[in-house]
């Protein structure tokens, strides 16, 4: 029963979200400032998880297919499928949703408990669109960059194990990166990318904006929105990839 | 004018506000008073519309409030000005762009404009050379000046202040409450005021308004607090042994 409540909370709060801003010169200055905030920010941190990831990958798919009946390019071509398909839009916008997500549940929830929120409603501003839409724009616009940075990263994460490990020749490597390349495999990261980008966004807006209480309020809210765009963004990736892949 | 015309409010199926009749006079400083809990707060925030009261209704120079569109209450809220208990000023925003906000909302004036009105209405709340510091880089009466500056950018024709001298030391508390006054005063402003604080009602209170367990219990002039014959408020007034020492 709380789960429907909450949903149509959510969907209650999206139809406020989905307004036209009060001020398009300052809705404009907020999308720069959050893509600053939620995507250049972040870069680092993705840039280091991918780069790790591809080694991973790289290293485990060598120890695992060693035999004279496959392919050299193997190791090259299941680094690059994996990551485009799954680990660069879906791990990454996990790893997001607890950075960007916990980020945006406090900050909104943080403002709810000390009046900002009051204060913007009194002046006649519509705080959900004000305060959760540049973040879904923003977010929405820079989570398929984070993502292309993440595949390139993880790609070269993955050559730099082959080279230092010496389990894959970087020819080999490079072969199976460019072999059978379906440009069709970006476009459904980036479709992916941009869903989960609305989910996380979304979700932990609406966990921020319905805080009530103190400190300790905010805390669980931001709690609340890392798990439940985990969980949503999870579901989401089955039904889309039943969706696009079959 | 502010009416407030029969209002209920309530949270639980627990009555909070109970038919609560009173009229807020244009040009005064109207207090609010009442110990805690007694709904001076969710009076208050129904009169601004942050709560929706479930009878009666509000009424600015009368022009319908509560139970109107968003749309037209929108337009109405742009006439009001707030003071929260917090000061609530924008962490992200620095001293001089929170007064310009409701100006780069609402407003097409250009950014000298805006500047010019910022720092005109910073002068007047004596805060000078503050304009680049952060809301978390000044003092609780500080920002209480600021969030004073911020309600009066937009010249609204009603000002709210929800407990503004709570937490600050009696000094502050004083210049607090007479800066409200003198802006009231100044603009012919309908000021609307909150407060447990007795300094402030015999300071400004033009017009006082006691309310308990969520009635209007009782209203007069200050000098009429001092010498009620009310038990309820003749208790709220005397509650502390230098006001009954002083008075």
């Amino acid at each position: 029963m709380k789960y429907l409540q909450n949903i149509g909370s959510y969907l209650l709060l999206m139809r406020r979200v989905f307004k036209r801003p009060q001020q398009m010169s300052v809705f404009r200055k907020q999308i720069w400032h959050e893509m600053e905030v939620l995507g250049y920010e972040s870069i680092g941190f993705v840039v280091l998880i991918s780069v790790f990831m591809g080694a991973v990958v790289t290293i485990q798919t060598a120890f695992q297919i060693e035999s004279p009946l496959v392919p050299n390019w193997t190791v090259g071509f299941t680094v690059r499928q994996s990551v485009i398909l799954e680990f660069s839009p879906t791990i990454i916008s996990l790893f997001l949703a607890g950075k960007v997500g916990s980020r945006i549940a406090s900050e909104i929830g943080t403002m709810r408990v000390t009046e900002q929120i009051d204060a913007l409603e009194v002046m006649g501003i519509n705080s959900a669109t004000h305060l959760i839409l540049p973040k879904v724009v923003a977010f929405v616009l820079i989570n398929p960059v984070l993502v292309v940075f993440s595949i390139f990263t993880s790609i070269f994460g993955g050559w730099l194990a082959a080279i230092n490990t010496k389990l894959v020749s970087s020819s080999n490597y490079i072969e199976g990166i460019i072999i059978y390349f379906e440009a069709f495999d970006v476009s459904y990261a980036m479709i992916k990318t941009i869903v989960f980008a609305f989910i996380i966004t979304t979700i932990s807006g609406f966990y921020g904006y319905k805080t009530e209480g103190g400190a300790l309020e905010v805390g669980r809210s931001s709690t609340n929105a890392v798990v439940y765009s985990s969980i949503v963004l999870l579901f989401f990736n089955m039904i889309l990839t039943q969706l696009l892949l079959a | 004018m502010i009416e407030a015309k029969g209002i209920y409010k309530y949270f639980n199926d627990r009555a909070v506000l109970k038919d609560i009749n009173f009229s807020f006079e244009e040009g005064k400083n109207n207090l609010i008073i009442g110990q805690s809990g007694s709904g001076k707060t969710v009076l208050m925030k129904c009169l601004v519309g942050l709560l929706k009261p479930e009878e009666g209704e509000v009424l600015y120079s009368n022009r319908k409030f509560s139970n109107t569109s968003e749309n037209q209450q929108k337009e109405l809220r742009k006439e009001i000005g707030m003071i929260f208990q917090g000061a609530a000023l924008f962490d992200s925003l620095n001293v001089e762009e929170n007064v310009m906000f409701p100006l780069d909302m609402f407003t097409n004036m250009s950014k000298e404009e805006k500047l010019d009105r910022a720092n005109f209405c910073l002068k007047r709340v004596d805060i000078i050379n503050k304009n680049k510091l952060f809301p978390s880089e000044i003092s609780g009466g500080m920002k209480k000046r600021v969030a004073i500056a911020r309600a009066i950018a937009m010249n609204p024709k009603y000002l709210f202040c929800d407990e503004p001298n709570s937490g600050l030391d009696p000094l502050t508390a004083v210049v607090i409450d007479n800066l409200i006054s003198e802006i009231t005063h100044e603009y012919g402003i309908t000021t609307i005021i909150n407060t447990h604080d007795m300094n402030s009602v015999l300071e400004i209170g033009d017009r006082v308004a006691f309310i308990h367990r969520g009635e209007l219990w009782w209203s007069g002039s200050k000098d009429d607090v001092l010498s009620t014959d009310n038990k309820e408020l003749h208790d709220f007034v005397y509650a502390s042994e230098l006001t009954k020492k002083l008075l």
